[in-house]
């Protein structure tokens, strides 16, 4: 099933607010092999809140994540990560395409603290491989 | 003394990935999708088996950054997921390594040009980080 076209410029509402334990940094650096010491987190781990955005976006539109592969990923950092922080992620919808049978969907995430200050911009593309891809 | 000046190569850093490492990412990072873990899904969307999550072989990348930074703070980071890593359910899985090339130093600002490779295939397209040299 092909994705709903008048998805592109949609803002998804704000992720449920997450607040950064020491404990789940830690988890996600021994995860990719590191030993945590404290401080910021590792650059990767906002993914932690665009994937909750991401998630909600799917559930919401009835894609199956399983058909979903990730195209790309960028991030952009007006700080680091660290514990402590509440941080909420709203995805909007950027952009969609189809090639050959997948959906190619553009997604732009923020992530915001408490303040409702910008911690940290994210795009990302997700490949929706159709059933016939 | 920061190893960031302009031409720099960057000591190339290696990292195994094995099934269980995509398990304990999965976790970490809250990304479940079965084509990381489950070959029977992964092959019935058309991947040869089960991949690493992109968002892994990013935080790999992000490590070895990291290293080379000297916990210098990353202002950016990107890319594309070109290939997919394929993770064989065994015991040696496979090995990423990420190498880089200082391009530029601007402002304080160092722009460095990774190299992510899988078996001598790259991996990532275009990755890129810019640190605080």
């Amino acid at each position: 099933m092909a994705v709903d076209q008048s998805l592109v410029g949609r803002e998804f509402p704000p992720t449920r607010p997450y607040t950064v334990s020491e404990e789940k940094v830690r988890e996600f650096v021994r995860a990719t092999g590191g030993e945590y010491d404290g401080g910021p987190a590792p650059a990767t781990f906002p993914i932690v809140l665009a994937f909750d955005a991401m998630f909600g976006f799917l559930d919401a539109e009835s894609i199956d994540l399983f058909r979903i592969v990730h195209g790309d990923q960028k991030f952009t950092y007006e700080r680091p990560v660290v514990p402590g922080d509440v941080l909420s992620a709203t995805l909007t919808v950027a952009s969609l395409r189809q090639i050959g049978g997948n959906d190619i969907i553009g997604t732009t995430s923020r992530i915001t603290d408490a303040d409702g200050a910008l911690v940290c911009a994210t795009s990302a593309t997700l490949v929706h491989r159709g059933a016939d891809a | 003394m920061s190893a960031l000046e302009p031409g720099a190569e960057l000591p190339a850093q290696r990292y195994a990935v094995r099934r269980a490492d995509l398990i304990r990412y999965a976790g970490a990072s809250g990304d479940f999708n079965p084509i990381h873990w489950s070959d029977r899904v992964a092959t019935s969307v058309g991947l040869p088996g089960v991949i690493a999550h992109g968002m892994f072989t990013m935080a790999l990348a992000a490590r070895a950054v990291a290293d080379w930074a000297d916990g210098g703070e990353v202002v950016e980071l990107g890319c594309k997921f070109t290939n997919p890593v394929v993770v064989p359910d065994d015991d040696e899985g496979v090995e990423i390594e990420v190498a880089g090339t200082v391009k530029s130093v601007t402002d304080g600002l160092a722009t460095i040009a990774l190299q992510v490779t899988c078996g001598g295939q790259k991996v990532l397209g275009m990755p890129k980080a810019v640190v605080r040299a």
